[in-house]
């Protein structure tokens, strides 16, 4: 079986964003992870792997740093690597989309996480397997396949959908689809001489642009009304006279 | 014109609809809603306050049908010229946003807070790093994908729309999609989403076990119609399921009113929850990070201030 999976390099959950200039983030001092969701996707390509066998090639599109996110993956048991350069990491989900689709053909299963914490979009799953014409299914937290059909669950708003596709197919996972595993020293060591190949990534026409990124308006700051349960009809008279919520 | 893709599960539509129409009336007067679903669903096209809807009904839209209906939403934003098409990012919008601007070549946004024009241009507002920044993105060429962030804009439901209603055809047999859902659970009770609920009680850590969110439940349901969320601690540690996690790798919520009780604040959770209108922190400990964005704070002991409140609460509910 081939099995492609997708990963971004982002900043850590736990990174306190400042701005520098207009448009783009202060890295100074930040920490990058790969994106916590394209985690459940290694982890599930390698599940994947172990029960049909194959190959799985990590894919990450950026600049030279994502080599650091390919290396995770291998270290965590992928087995090739596969960096489409940029400059910057665009930001555009659909031109992003048309280089990763240029480079995807001929796979049967494509995962990637259902989202990257840093743009937030949730998109490029549904988006490259469009450009691709596959089946897609989005945000899975369960998933099973046995030759060329799967089953997957997904969440939705007070409820879970089950689904049913053929391979080849597009996945794109969700927290608690499984646990991925942590890369191990021997993992690590075996990854620096696993393949990468590096080549320019073919992004499609931008039609989204950032015009400028700011931090979101402060709230007021924080106020205690008391303690323990005497402050709570002072609560109370709060959330019907001032808030309004009650 | 602008088009709103108005969700609906089963016959019914959902909130989701009626905050599109709101986002999309941003941009134009005329607008006007397409909805898909199984037959008599077309009854619904009352609610939507626009001045044409336009409805396909099929029995394979009785589920979600993503390949059909991205298919027909995408045919119809091109043959009837429309400037831009809306949705919300709820699942099945974050399902089917996409599917669509790929099948045009469109601008796409999804999760926007705000939308705007300047000149030719769609400017829109999205929050990235799960609002630890807001990112003010320009949309250029025809057609736009553009999706709301849920509970951003207000639903404009109505009873008494008269919109000329429109019978429209599935694009191919809608009966072949490749993808196809083949159950809804809903787990008997209709449980409420921490993304949808207009009231959300969180429980962390500091309840210290999962047999202790029964405290947590009790105060939720104090409140009439409020879900019940939690930290990403608790989750992680299986006390709770992934689909209640609030924050950053959990959902993002922006309810009326956001109750947290015994949740330190890490940075991750107060990016899920920083937008709720009126946040109240229950913690044992003063100097917790959630204090610094809480409007009202209450030191102490969650076992013993959260009976108290749902006392109080449901006393303020009879009275008031």
């Amino acid at each position: 079986m081939k099995i492609a999976v997708c990963i971004k390099r982002v900043p850590d959950t736990e990174t306190r964003i400042k701005i520098a200039g207009t448009t783009k983030i202060d890295e100074t001092g930040v920490k990058f992870i790969p994106n916590p969701y394209d985690e459940f996707a290694v982890e599930a390509a390698l599940q994947l792997k172990q029960k049909a066998g194959g190959e799985i090639v990590a894919v990450s599109l950026g600049p030279d740093s994502a080599q650091e996110t390919i290396r995770t993956a291998l270290a965590m048991g992928a087995d090739r690597g596969l960096h489409l350069k940029t400059d910057g990491q665009p930001y555009d989900t659909l031109a992003v989309a048309h280089a990763l689709a240029a480079e995807l053909k001929g796979y049967d299963v494509i995962l990637l996480g259902k989202m990257a914490i840093d743009d937030y979009n949730h998109a490029m799953g549904p988006a490259l397997a469009e450009l691709l014409n596959l089946p897609c299914v989005s945000a899975v937290t369960a998933l099973t396949i046995d030759g060329t059909k799967g089953t997957a669950e997904r969440e939705v708003e007070g409820g879970v959908e089950v689904l049913s596709f053929p391979l080849p197919a597009v996945i794109t996972t969700d927290k608690g689809l499984n646990k991925p595993r942590l890369p191990t020293l021997p993992g690590i060591m075996a990854a620096k001489k696993k393949p990468m190949e590096s080549k320019p990534a073919a992004l499609g026409a931008t039609h989204v642009t950032v015009r400028s990124l700011a931090l979101p308006p402060e709230r007021p700051a924080g106020r205690i009304i008391g303690e323990g349960a005497a402050a709570v009809p002072e609560l109370i008279r709060l959330l019907q006279t001032e808030a309004k919520v009650l | 014109m602008i088009l709103a893709f108005a969700e609906s599960r089963g016959t019914a539509l959902r909130k989701a609809a009626f905050e599109a129409v709101t986002a999309a009336r941003e941009l134009g007067d005329d607008v006007h809603a397409i909805v898909v679903g199984p037959s008599g669903i077309a009854a619904q096209a009352s609610q939507l306050d626009t001045s044409r809807v336009l409805v396909a009904e099929h029995a394979a839209f009785t589920q979600y049908n993503p390949e059909a209906t991205a298919a027909l939403v995408a045919e119809r934003v091109k043959t009837g010229g429309y400037r831009a098409v809306f949705f919300v990012s709820t699942a099945q919008g974050r399902d089917l946003a996409p599917r669509v601007a790929a099948k045009l070549g469109a601008a796409f946004a999804p999760d926007v807070t705000s939308v705007a024009t300047n000149g030719e241009e769609i400017v829109v507002t999205h929050p990235v790093y799960s609002g630890k920044a807001i990112a003010t993105l320009v949309l250029t060429g025809a057609p736009a994908v553009i999706a709301a962030r849920p509970s951003s804009f207000p639903p404009a439901r109505t009873d008494s729309a008269s919109p000329s209603v429109e019978a429209i055809a599935p694009v191919g047999d809608p009966s072949a999609s490749r993808v196809v859902v083949t159950e809804l659970r809903t787990g008997g009770g209709a449980k409420l989403d921490v993304s949808e609920a207009a009231i959300v009680v969180s429980g962390g850590r500091g309840l210290k076990g999962p047999e202790h969110f029964t405290l947590v439940e009790d105060l939720a349901a104090s409140f009439g119609n409020a879900a019940v969320g939690a930290s990403r601690a608790v989750v992680d540690a299986g006390w709770r399921p992934h689909s209640d996690q609030v924050g950053q790798t959990g959902k993002v919520v922006s309810p009326d009113l956001y109750v947290a009780v015994g949740i330190s604040g890490a940075i991750q959770h107060l990016a899920g929850m920083r937008t709720a209108k009126t946040i109240v922190a229950i913690n044992r400990d003063k100097d917790a990070p959630i204090f610094k964005i809480a409007d009202y704070g209450i030191v102490g002991d969650a076992f013993e201030i959260v009976p108290a409140l749902a006392a109080a609460v449901r006393e303020a509910r009879r009275s008031g």
